[in-house]
């Protein structure tokens, strides 16, 4: 009797775990599947690289490379806005704050996390765009550089923990070597504590930055959507995502649109599954 | 009249709630070897510690009492300059994944010395004294981890003898070493006398009595009893001392 138990319950741990997979890989089936229908149609190439994106013209011009920019343009913007503030953060929270700032920075980070991206989107709309507007003397505040801010906030959180559990797994032996040869708390951080760290800490990055090629909601809300070749940070540019949020509801299930749709998922899926492997690698090197 | 290097009066610490060392007076001499010696938690290491202020960095440390280096409250110090002066040597050599010149010059650099040929110098002198330059002179640039761990050991007290220290604290140098690196090591100890001041922290008894001047005996944070090595291994005046030193317990 009891081995049926055991028996039974083992095999039903076995299928959630294989459910799990099982989920995976239908998906990302079903991605390959409608996506690349379109290779049909148009060649990979032409796909990838060609300037415009009128899916709705007759034929319909589906070249993502405008769309790709702007995720690139974005992504780039918001990494050079949240890379140094995130990682002085992470090495203030790990070496220099005293624990009671220490528990409220984290508490605060965690609540930064917590907010959704929709929300944020919202709030950005109607703060930062004004800002971004009047600043520059634009025609309108819906632009890269207003996604770009408002998408560092959401990178924060991300490495800014990574990067301060990086910082505290660093072997205590080192810092006190450190400074057992007359080390200032600076020469510590920057000789020590950052070479020995900096595996995670660029995990902390890729992941961030993973975060921030896959978000949606915030950036359709406030970058303007507009699919042309970005020249500017101050010009209205769209994103790969953007474009299937936006776009998928009025595809024609089985048109060309659609399925492009989906091979733009497949562009997404693959970068986001290269940073995530690179993330992955950097993080295992450490240990 | 040999000259007092340290001079320790009614030092108390705590780390929280734990009273680590109770009312420790004594003084360090000026090219002596003192030996610490006593079973674990009996806060040698903690003393050790104390001398460049590293117990500065733990959470919850207090302390009372004055410990004055050549005359100067160690407090009213720049800890940069304090343990510049009051070089440490750790229980695991702690080498940097650097080549053996790096290595060497890592504190030396860290105190703004770029010129190559004066560190060209003072790797020499340094590794001279650490008795490990006729084993690497010819291999500098390779990495350090290729040595032995005996000769790592000896590595990190050329590191710390590059900038110059007065005093050299050892907490445990050899306990992860064999016979022969330690023999070594204990050796370089006392060579190094000639030049500094040397205390040395240790679970090996008769490591103590071999290489130290004087040895202390802590126990339970209290300092029992310190004295010439000699009388403290022959005729100790306390009978935990000589119930430790015979290896009755810790």
């Amino acid at each position: 009797m009891r081995k049926l138990k055991e028996f039974i319950i083992e095999k039903l741990i076995l299928i959630c775990g294989l459910a799990s997979i099982f989920f995976v890989v239908l998906i990302f089936l079903f991605l390959l599947k409608e996506g690349l229908a379109v290779f049909k149609t148009v060649s990979p190439f032409k796909f990838l690289f060609s300037r415009s994106w009128y899916p709705i013209s007759e034929p319909p011009q589906l070249g993502i490379l405008p769309l790709i920019l702007g995720s690139l343009l974005i992504t780039a913007g918001a990494a050079i806005i949240s890379i140094p503030i995130g990682i002085g953060c992470a090495i203030y929270i790990a070496e220099i704050a005293p624990l009671k700032v220490k528990e409220v920075l984290k508490a605060g980070i965690e609540l930064l996390a917590a907010i959704p991206s929709v929300v944020l989107g919202f709030i950005g709309m109607v703060t930062l765009v004004p800002l971004v507007r009047t600043m520059f003397h634009l025609p309108t505040g819906l632009t890269a550089l207003s996604g770009s801010i408002m998408l560092a906030f959401m990178a924060m959180p991300t490495i800014v923990s990574i990067a301060e559990d990086a910082l505290y797994s660093v072997p205590k032996t080192y810092k006190e070597g450190a400074f057992a040869l007359g080390a200032t708390h600076w020469q510590m951080i920057w000789r020590v504590m950052l070479p020995a760290a900096s595996g995670g800490m660029l995990a902390a990055i890729m992941l961030g930055i993973g975060r921030v090629i896959g978000e949606t909601m915030a950036v359709m809300m406030i970058t303007g959507n507009a699919a042309v070749i970005p020249n500017s940070i101050l010009i209205p540019v769209r994103t790969l995502t953007a474009t299937i949020a936006a776009e998928m509801g009025e595809a024609v299930t089985g048109s060309e649109h659609y399925f492009a749709l989906f091979a733009i998922g497949i562009v997404l899926f693959i970068i986001s599954f290269a940073i995530n492997v690179t993330a992955d690698i950097l993080l295992h090197k450490r240990q | 009249m040999t000259q007092i290097k340290f001079n320790i009066k009614g030092l108390n610490i705590w780390f929280g709630s734990i009273y680590a060392l109770r009312q420790i007076s004594m003084d360090i001499l000026a090219n002596e070897i003192l030996s610490v010696i006593g079973p674990s938690n009996s806060g040698k290491t903690t003393f050790l510690r104390m001398l460049n202020r590293l117990n500065d960095l733990s959470q919850n440390f207090r302390m009372n009492g004055t410990v004055m280096l050549m005359g100067r409250d160690i407090r009213g110090i720049d800890a940069e300059l304090l343990r510049k002066r009051v070089g440490m040597v750790f229980a695991l050599p702690l080498v940097l994944p650097l080549s053996i010149f790096d290595n060497t010059a890592y504190g030396l650099r860290m105190h703004g010395i770029k010129n190559m040929k004066i560190l060209k110098n003072k790797i020499e002198e340094s590794l001279r004294e650490a008795h490990l330059w006729e084993e690497v002179k010819d291999r500098l640039d390779e990495e350090a981890f290729k040595l032995s761990g005996g000769q790592q050991q000896r590595l990190c007290i050329a590191r710390t003898l590059a900038v110059e220290p007065e005093v050299i604290l050892f907490d445990e140098p050899c306990s992860g070493l064999d016979p022969i690196s330690t023999a070594k090591v204990e050796d370089t100890m006392v060579k190094l006398k000639q030049k500094y001041t040397v205390v040395l922290v240790t679970n090996n008894v008769k490591q103590a009595a071999r290489v130290g001047d004087r040895t202390a005996f802590f126990l339970n944070g209290e300092l029992i009893e310190l004295d010439t090595t000699d009388k403290i291994f022959t005729v100790p005046k306390d009978k935990r001392t000589d119930d430790y030193i015979r290896g009755k317990f810790g």
